[in-house]
This record gives C-alpha cells, sequence and structure tokens, in this order.
C-alpha cells in the first residue's frame, strides 16, 4: 500500500494497477495517488452509488488495533479520556463515530472506532493517520498495544445494491445492521467488515489482507450493478449526506458542538452524566453544549443555480459578515447546489435567509437542515 | 472551424463569429452543471472573461478569443448546462459575436494544428 512512487513522491495503493485498468484519473489526495474518478465520471458515478452499488478504495484511512495491556476496560476508560465519547458503552461487534479533541476543544481528527472482543478496531482519516498513532502510543501506551495496520486494504461497497452484491461473497452480511462489525472468511482471508460507509447510503468497510484485495475487489466488480467510484463522487455522496470532511467542515479550531456533532456526545460523557468530562477540551465543549456554541455549522441551499464552494463567504442580508462556507458543490442527487459553513447561532435556524458571495455577486441562500438527501442506513 | 488554445471553437455563421468550447475540454471539465453567460450587446476586448462555466470538480473561465459585440447567448445552455458535455461542438454554442473583420480568425488553429497540440 506504501511503494512510493520516485517522481512524484506519493504513495501508491496496493490497488493502483486495478485503478489505472479500470481507467481511473489518478489525483494526489493526502500523499497518496488515488482514483478521482473513472471514466463514467463524478455525476454518473454519483447517481450510480446510490441507484446500485459503489465500490471505493479507501485503502489510504488508518487502520489501528488497540489491543488491551490490562483488559478492555482499562483500555476503554483510556481512550475515553481522548473523546468526549461513551466507549465503555459500546457493546461487542458495535462500531461508534468518536472525535480526538484538544485542550481548547477543538477537534483534532474524526474516527470510528468498533468493540471487537477482545480489542478495539479504529479507522482514521489519512491526512492525520501518523498524528493520530503518536496520539494514541502518547496516551495509551499504559492500557494498550498500538498496532498500526500497514498490510490490509479498506475498500467502501456502498448503495442500496451492496447487501447483495457483498452477500454473493459473504453470505453471513444480511444480518448485519448499521454500525454493526464482523470478522469473516471469504476464500481463505480474513475480511473485518462492518456495516457503514461515509456516503448517507447502507453499505460496508471492508478490510483485506492486501494480497487478497485485486481478487476480492475483483470479485465485487464483477456483481451485477457494481461500479467503481472515485474520490470525486465520494465527496459528493458525503456533502449531501451532511457529512464532515475533516480539515474542512471540522478542524483543530471547531469545537464538535460547534459543528453540530452533539449526537456523538453521549449523555454519560455530559454533565450529570456518570463519567461526565475528563476528556480533551472539556470546559469549552460541556460549556458549549449547556449554553449554546456562538456559531454552528449549517447547510446551506444557494437559491441560483451557482454552485458555492469551500471559502465563498456568507453574508446577512443587511451585508453583515457571518462566515464561510467550508464544503459545497454541485449536488447530483439534489439536482442543486449544496453547501455547508458556519455561521452565528442566530443565524443557524432553518429558513434564515443569507446572502453567499460568488464572484463578486452576493447571491441569495437559505439555511436548510442536513442531511441534503436522505440517509438509507439500515438500522 | 477555427480552433484557439484555450480550447475553445470558432465558427463562422454569416457575418458572426460562433464560440464554443471543444470536445477535449468538455471531457476535461467533466460534468457541467452551471454555465453564467454575459449579457447581449456587451463589446468585449480579446481575452476578457466572458462566461463561467462550473462542473462538478471546479468552476473555469471561457475568455473572448477576439475583440468584438456580443449579438447572442445560448439561454439553452442556463437551464440545460448537461448540454456542454452532450453536444460541446454543436447544440451546446455558448455566444456568438460581430466582428469588424472576420480575416482575424486567421490566426486560429486549423483542427489538424488543435488535434496536434492536444496530442
Amino acid at each position: 500500500m506504501s511503494d512510493l512512487d520516485a517522481t512524484t513522491g506519493l504513495k501508491r495503493l496496493g490497488l493502483h494497477d486495478l485503478h489505472l485498468g479500470l481507467g481511473g484519473k489518478m489525483v494526489p489526495f493526502a500523499g497518496y495517488e488515488m482514483p478521482v474518478q473513472y471514466p463514467a465520471g463524478v455525476m454518473k458515478e454519483h447517481l450510480h452509488t446510490r441507484a446500485a452499488a459503489g465500490l471505493f478504495d479507501v485503502s489510504h484511512m488508518g487502520q489501528v488495533i488497540l489491543r488491551p495491556k490490562r483488559g478492555l476496560e482499562a483500555l476503554c476508560a483510556g481512550f475515553e479520556a481522548l473523546m468526549p465519547v461513551d466507549v465503555l458503552g459500546l457493546a461487542q461487534g458495535r462500531q461508534r463515530y468518536g472525535l480526538f479533541t484538544n485542550e481548547t476543544g477543538g477537534i483534532e481528527d474524526d474516527l470510528m472506532f468498533a468493540n471487537r472482543g477482545d480489542h478495539l478496531f479504529v479507522v482514521v482519516n489519512a491526512a492525520c493517520k501518523a498524528a493520530d498513532v503518536a496520539h494514541m502510543r502518547a496516551h495509551l501506551g499504559a492500557v494498550a498495544e498500538v498496532e498500526f495496520i500497514q498490510d490490509r486494504a479498506l475498500l467502501a461497497l456502498q448503495g442500496p445494491g451492496a447487501e447483495a452484491a457483498l452477500a454473493a461473497l459473504l453470505p453471513g452480511v444480511a444480518a448485519m445492521r448499521f454500525m454493526d462489525v464482523a470478522v469473516m472468511d471469504w476464500d481463505g482471508a480474513e475480511v473485518w467488515l462492518s456495516r457503514s460507509g461515509y456516503t448517507g447510503e447502507d453499505g460496508f468497510e471492508l478490510s483485506i489482507p492486501e494480497g487478497r484485495a485485486l481478487d476480492f475487489a475483483q470479485a465485487l466488480l464483477v456483481r451485477p450493478g457494481v461500479m467503481p467510484i472515485g474520490l470525486g463522487a465520494r465527496d459528493s455522496l458525503r456533502l449531501e449526506a451532511g457529512l464532515c470532511l475533516y480539515g474542512h467542515d471540522i478542524d483543530d479550531g471547531t469545537s464538535p458542538v460547534e459543528a453540530g456533532l452533539t449526537w456523538a456526545i453521549q449523555k454519560v460523557r455530559r454533565t450529570g452524566g456518570d463519567r461526565a468530562g475528563g476528556f480533551p477540551g472539556a470546559e469549552r465543549i460541556l460549556h458549549e453544549l449547556a449554553e449554546g456554541p456562538e456559531r454552528l455549522r449549517v447547510g446551506l441551499r444557494p437559491e441560483g443555480r451557482a454552485p458555492m464552494r469551500e471559502e465563498v463567504e456568507v453574508f446577512a442580508v443587511d451585508g453583515t459578515p457571518l462566515g464561510r462556507v467550508t464544503s459545497g458543490g454541485f449536488g447530483p442527487s439534489v439536482e442543486a447546489p449544496v453547501a455547508m459553513g458556519y455561521v452565528p447561532a442566530s443565524y443557524a435556524h432553518s429558513g434564515t435567509a443569507v446572502m453567499g458571495e460568488v464572484r463578486g455577486k452576493r447571491l441569495p441562500v437559505t439555511v436548510v437542515p442536513m442531511p441534503f438527501h436522505p440517509t438509507t442506513y439500515k438500522r | 472551424m477555427k480552433y484557439t488554445e484555450e480550447h475553445e471553437w470558432l465558427r463562422i455563421e454569416g457575418d458572426l463569429v460562433v464560440v464554443g468550447i471543444t470536445e477535449h475540454a468538455a471531457t476535461q471539465l467533466g460534468d457541467v452543471v452551471f454555465v453564467e453567460l454575459p449579457a447581449v450587446e456587451t463589446m468585449v476586448a480579446s481575452g476578457d472573461e466572458v462566461v463561467v462555466i462550473e462542473s462538478v470538480k471546479a468552476a473555469s473561465d471561457i475568455l473572448a478569443p477576439i475583440e468584438g459585440e456580443i449579438v447572442a447567448v445560448n439561454t439553452k445552455l442556463i437551464d440545460n448546462p448537461g448540454l456542454v458535455n452532450e453536444d460541446p461542438t454543436g447544440a451546446a454554442w455558448f455566444f456568438k459575436m460581430k466582428v469588424d473583420d472576420l480575416d482575424v480568425l486567421d490566426q486560429f488553429m486549423d483542427e489538424d494544428e488543435y488535434n496536434d497540440m492536444i496530442g
């Protein structure tokens, strides 16, 4: 997965040649050469994922096993001290969304973690993975062995056809529900899977030993309805689903409360809960939970057809500067431009009319709830 | 048909010059989702940004290839920007210009020269 191309200085995915063979257009992303699209193009790939099934190579993301040194409970307690999230309460075989916070209440990374019985399995963002592993080693050294997995590919199969396509290879998947995790055997290879993803669709994320990843990907690609999907459509799909992209919609200065991620902070970690506080930035985060944050991430729907992309400035109708778009573009399923960004809390209620400045012109925008496109998780 | 280094095609229609983008450019842009056209009766200089095209990936401009007056724009593209991908050299023309002297087109590439340029 980490062959380095001498001319570009970029790492190559284990499935690099497969992407080239499929006509993938490779671009630099988070230090990797990644397929941004295949010949079908972003629009068709996006719509195909919502209609059938899309196969994504997300092997650039970081896979980490936390193996307890002094029991799983001590590890979970240690992991809880890094996040405003209930780790101890996560049942075996289940996955949960988490966030590493810093002392000022900002977000260092967002991640998925799963309780796999005798250890935790963590998936983190590509651009943050080295820092995340160092962070975990620094803080969890007494309670866990931090194993940075570098010999497994990570694929995502997303869309309404994902279950049927995957069940042809792994019959057990039909019984899984959203955020379940399992380990299954495929032709002698151990597949670690979760029923989750980052498109707003039902689907699966699949970790497989690198040596078997090509066979596995090809076995999926020949299933009816499965098409390879690039990063371009992955971005428009997650945007329509209202999901945050780290480094854009959330970063080390935005708090989970401002970002509208309060659903990820379980009651037990909030003021009055049994394990309230005790995570980095608790003072700010608990204060914002109680009093409300000064600004909030909101959905933005431009009234016209002009896309409003990252960095577009947002103004009140009276001209007061409010904030910026953090992600935006055209939503192929919405068939209109969609965006998200931060505005002061007093402008954050749905239906508020604001303006976005595109090429010097201020155009009407409405604050709307997210997701822009309904999610179809199998709960 | 003549071609510019900016991947526009120019076609003479009576005493007007019709401007669009090449199939190569449309493919490179990806799915076009938004087109902003100039006002008619606008005088433009060569190199002026006259059209904005946004694809799912990014925004780009079309520059006026020559000096002249915009006398017509293809309003079909406003409601159906995807036409740029479907028929870039036909139905998806962007604007028509009136120029002083059609000989100014001599400076641009013919089809063979353009194909050599894009390799």
